[in-house]
């Protein structure tokens, strides 16, 4: 039992802990800055939200330790109950959850706390996609698992969804990283690409006749290169001719398929609108407080963007602008570093994981780690639409400060456990 | 690891690239694009303009001319109101809701929703009162202090001028100082002084949150200015004999101007007709502002120095000095009067004939004949060729009595009259055809020598001071240490000895003792003084009565113009005024005159001397064979030209002559 004990000891990534530790301390130093009031500055009174969050952290670092504390085995055994419990939970929210913001996200729990089970439903996604994709003779490339593993993604996807949680529904998303490792062609990645571009400029460009004529162009050429290999030139006028058919449907589809709320943003971030009063109002105010930060910043509880309320939501979605208000630049950079760094030390640890399931999962918290971090520092730079999405472990928020615990942790978990048989 | 692990330096490129774009995005942000920093400062600070005091002015014995007054702006912050009881706000400020919602609605467009802007301004005290109490009730709405000029007494109008909202050009003309709805002073006191009256404005940078409250300094007040009142001024205006002035010279048009001879600080300022200075403040300013403009008679023109005059006889004893300091003639020198003045053809005229006279009695008896004669002998000293050399000697003889010139007093749109020059004349007579006689009407104060009652007193001034005046000025001292302007202390002499002075001061006594403004001798106190008839230039007004003095003789404390437009001689009307003036000024009270007890103070102040509307005459077209008809041909042309409108109210009343009526006096 105490050799056991050691090896857990010697075996767990510090480094990653170690990163973990740091974000969530700067997350709950900006906590306090963003919601800090010069009447009330008692550290860890619960009635502020870092005094929340403080017991928050308490928490998470408590789930933290029991998972290190679990058999490996046992959760990779558990990940297809893991994942019916949130299918079931995210199920339930529908019918009795509490209706926050226009989202119905939330499950009372009790004691002024609720749950959020579309947080939970990525951790157990992830276990139930590495549990899967693990499997003896299961391979990405066919078909049929293909099939599978996308269902498996895409069943919690369409229960947030019909929250409405558009954010954590696009979360989803990410985990194409994860199938790519795991032999996706590479087609779907260019696609996943090629879409997003053809959507941009599509919207942009006023007049679609341009556009068609630029990929019709565009399409001839890499034809005329490739003509030597005639099925990869034939793909190519397939690809043309669909990216022509997808330029055609996308304007009704934009107009119709979102909701104006959302077009509105998106029209905001591609410049096709420009409001800063009232759809754009927190996006400008972000920009404003992360401008004027300069280099240094306005120094500690000095932010007067953030002081004075001019950023809403600034201490769950928009947390950002705390960090770049007052502390600069060079807060932007250890932030970002931050995240940088732990994501390829993830990467570095799930690529040397003998169990295929240990590689996966690693696989999938990096991806859900990437998407959040992205998506949420490129809104409140005016980069992404805003989409109501948390940074991990630096934005206020029990649920998705515990489900990332949660997923780093597990991680660990595997990880230290890595020389053994899963 | 399986054949697809050359997979992660894919995913890890992707990862990196996408935190090198959010890093270059927030190296633009936060480091190249600058415009963000002034952003959040303009949501945060809100910038308190704290008005100085404006400084108050006094009178010499220190009592208050101009004060300020609180009054109160309602301020709104559109975004802090929240419903309330409307009604009651309106019934409280005397508006209707529709009156509500539009200025609601116009402070929204001025200044946004988030940014104090004035609902209703200037509200009296007593009103602020009653509101305060309720103030709590109306979220949103604030009161701010704000102070206007207030004239306990009402007197001295165009003395001490008035403040108004600044207009863009003054934006423009002082470079930034004065924001919109600033005040300045517009005329007056108030204007020449502005300077030191404005004080120094402060400033407070206050930090508000998202719904415009107030939260502190900013950056600890580090940028934040006090504001400096503004200077005191003592001026050196005596209200007493001020009040006694404005009471004399109700219902008639003219003016009076007093100054002490030893220091040039003036005494009284009267111009009438006036207005009430307590009317441009307040709400109704502006109104009231056109109605006086609006109003006959030229109200707001400042007289004593924008009216220019003839100054008809009162010029005489000035004439006299100079000839005598230019030894044309001696005490000695004496004139046989028939009545008129016999090398001219018989002009000028006398009223009667005055026998032999002398060159006191002349002055006394005002003797047309005897300054003709003075005059010719000045103008032909050179001998007839040199004319133009005379004239022009005689002319800066002249202006340094401080006529013709600007004195320098210390208000704006001071007019320096005229006194005629040689290159006036060629300009009348481009062949050189003028000689002596065709300006003769000078001699007598009349032709085209011009003054304003300012110049006259102070000529007052130099006779009484026996050879030099201090520049006549409106502000004795400036703050508390009662700075006093360096250029009031320089003593102007006037080119004339001071042995000279005593034969024609003796006989400006004679003119109150038993000449032509006897009745206005004054028991017990030795005034020294000069009518004149200042002849209209319109043929049905009567002339104006002039009347210039000083007094005590010997010990000079106040020297005094006074013009009444359009009511007869000078001893009729104008020297009894002056001899209240003076005798109010040395004694502190008005005794009984030897004229009778219909000689009073009451008598005068009541009597109506305004001009009647008058009727245009036609204008003949005269040959300029005379430089005076010259002349009328001039003003015809202009009264013809100068239109009815406001801009042209406030220029000068130009008096043309006409010399078939002799100045009798």
């Amino acid at each position: 039992m105490r050799n056991e004990q050691r090896s857990l000891f010697f075996n767990v990534d510090w480094l990653l802990i170690l990163i973990y530790v740091a974000l969530c301390m700067i997350g709950w130093f900006n906590i306090r800055a963003a919601v800090f009031d010069p009447e009330h500055t008692s550290l860890f009174d619960t009635h502020t939200r870092y005094g929340s969050q403080f017991i928050f952290l308490i928490v998470a670092f408590v789930v933290g330790t029991v998972i290190l504390l679990l058999e490996s085995r046992f959760l990779s055994a558990l990940a297809p109950t893991f994942y019916v419990a949130t299918v079931l939970l995210l199920i339930l929210v529908l019918v009795i959850g509490r209706n926050v913001g226009g989202n119905q996200a939330w499950i009372d729990i009790g004691g002024g706390f609720r749950l959020q089970p579309s947080e939970f439903a990525k951790y157990s996604t992830c276990l139930l996609l590495a549990r899967y994709l693990s499997g003896v003779n299961i391979k990405v490339t066919e078909i049929k698992s293909f099939l599978i593993a996308g269902g498996i993604i895409l069943l919690p996807m369409l229960l947030i969804l019909k929250q409405p949680d558009a954010g954590s529904t696009l979360v989803f998303c990410s985990l194409i990283f994860v199938l790519y490792r795991e032999g996706l062609s590479p087609l779907f990645l260019i696609i996943f690409g090629l879409l997003a571009v053809l959507f941009v400029l599509s919207l942009l460009v006023v007049n679609q006749w341009y556009l068609i004529a630029g990929i019709m162009t565009a399409g001839l050429l890499l034809i005329w290169f490739v003509k030597r290999n005639r099925a990869l030139a034939l793909w190519v006028l397939l690809g043309t001719l669909l990216s022509v058919g997808f330029v055609f449907v996308i304007r009704p589809l934009y107009t119709h398929g979102l909701q104006s709320h959302q077009r509105e943003r998106i029209d905001l971030v591609l410049g096709l609108t420009n409001d800063t009063k009232h759809v754009g109002y927190n996006q400008n105010q972000s920009k404003i407080a992360i401008g004027s930060g300069g280099m240094w910043g306005k120094g500690y509880l000095q932010g007067t963007q953030t002081k004075y309320s001019f950023v809403p939501e600034q201490s769950t979605d928009f947390i950002f602008c705390t960090v770049g208000e007052e502390w600069g630049f060079a807060g932007s950079i250890v932030v970002i570093g931050l995240f940088l760094f732990l994501l390829l030390r993830i990467i570095h640890v799930a690529e040397r994981q003998r169990s295929p399931f240990s590689r996966i999962y690693g696989y999938g918290v990096a991806s859900v780690i990437f998407f959040h971090f992205f998506i949420n520092i490129a809104m409140t730079v005016g980069f992404m639409p805003v989409i109501g999405i948390p940074l991990p472990l630096i934005s206020y928020g029990g649920s998705s400060l515990l489900s990332f615990t949660i997923l780093i942790f597990t991680l660990i978990k595997l990880d230290s456990n890595r020389m053994g048989i899963v | 690891m399986n054949s697809f692990f050359a997979r992660r330096y894919v995913v890890t490129i992707i990862f990196v690239v996408i935190a090198l774009v959010l890093l270059a995005r927030l190296f633009y942000l936060q480091i190249v694009d600058e415009k963000y920093i002034l952003l959040a400062k303009n949501n945060v600070v809100r910038t308190r303009i704290v008005f100085p005091a404006r400084g108050p002015i006094k009178d010499r014995n220190g009592i208050v001319l101009v004060e300020n007054q609180p009054v109160y702006d309602i301020m709104v912050t559109p975004k802090q109101v929240k419903p309330f009881d409307t009604l009651a706000l309106c019934d409280l400020l005397g508006i209707d809701m529709k009156g509500f919602r539009l200025r609601l609605a116009n402070a929204k467009i001025k200044n946004g929703v988030t940014r104090a802007t004035v609902f209703e301004g200037q509200l009296s005290g007593a009103l602020y009162a009653s509101l305060q109490e309720r103030l709590y009730e109306f979220p949103g709405f604030d009161v701010q202090l704000r102070s206007v000029r207030s004239y306990p007494d009402s007197i001295a109008a165009h003395f001490l001028g008035y403040t108004d909202e600044v207009k863009n050009y003054d934006i423009e003309k002082h470079g930034g100082y004065y924001h919109p709805g600033d005040y300045i002073g517009r005329t007056g006191v108030e204007s020449s002084y502005e300077e030191a009256l404005r004080g120094q404005r402060g400033v407070q940078n206050l930090m508000v949150d998202n719904k415009g409250i107030p939260k502190g300094r900013f950056a600890n007040g580090a940028y934040d200015t006090a504001a400096v009142a503004g200077e005191q001024l003592i001026s050196s205006l005596d209200s007493r004999i001020q009040k006694l002035g404005e009471h004399l010279m109700q219902n008639k048009v003219g003016s009076i101007v007093a100054i002490e001879p030893s220091s040039g600080e003036i005494l009284a300022f009267v111009s009438t007709p006036g207005y009430n200075p307590n009317l441009m403040v307040g709400r109704n300013h502006g109104n009231h502002y056109m109605d006086i403009q609006n109003s006959p008679n030229h109200r707001l023109m400042i007289r004593p120095i924008q009216a220019t005059y003839p100054p008809g006889s009162s010029f005489k004893p000035l004439s006299a000095l100079i000839a005598l300091q230019e030894g044309v003639i001696t005490k000695q020198t004496t004139y046989l009067c028939p009545g008129r003045y016999l090398a001219n053809n018989g002009k000028p005229k006398c009223t009667h004939v005055h026998g032999l006279v002398n060159l006191s009695s002349a002055i006394a008896e005002s003797c047309n004949g005897y300054f003709a004669m003075v005059y010719e002998k000045l103008i032909n000293a050179r001998g007839a060729k040199a004319t133009a050399t005379s004239l022009d000697y005689w002319a800066s003889n002249v202006n340094k009595f401080g006529l013709g010139v600007k004195l320098g007093v210390d208000l704006n749109g001071e007019k320096r009259g005229r006194v005629p020059t040689s290159k006036l004349y060629n300009k009348f007579y481009p062949n050189g055809q003028w000689r002596s006689k065709t300006i003769l009407s000078n001699a007598i104060g009349q032709g085209e020598v011009e003054a304003t009652m300012l110049q006259l007193a102070n000529v007052e001034c130099a006779i009484a001071n026996r050879g030099f005046f201090y520049t006549p000025h409106l502000i004795k001292a400036i703050g508390d240490k009662k700075v006093i302007k360096p250029e009031f202390t320089v003593k102007h002499d006037v080119g004339v000895d001071a042995q000279y002075f005593e034969q024609v001061i003796l006989g400006m006594q004679q003119v109150v003792d038993y000449g032509t403004a006897r009745a206005s001798k004054i028991p017990g106190i030795i005034m020294c003084g000069k009518t004149g008839t200042a002849q209209n230039s319109d043929h049905s007004g009567k002339n104006h009565s002039v009347f210039v003095a000083f007094a005590p003789r010997d010990t000079p404390k106040i020297a005094i113009a006074v013009i009444v437009e359009n009511s007869g001689d000078g001893g009729t009307y104008a020297a009894p005024i002056a001899s209240f003036m003076v005798e109010q000024y040395l004694r502190g009270k008005i005794t009984p005159r030897d004229a009778g007890p219909g000689f009073s103070v009451d008598y005068y102040s009541g009597l109506n001397l305004m001009p009647q509307p008058k009727v245009k005459a036609p204008v003949k077209p005269l040959s300029p064979k005379d430089s005076i008809k010259q002349k009328l041909i001039d003003s015809a042309a202009m009264k013809q030209r100068a239109p009815k409108s406001p801009a042209n109210r406030s220029k000068p009343i130009t008096i043309a002559m006409l010399p078939k009526k002799e100045d009798r006096k």
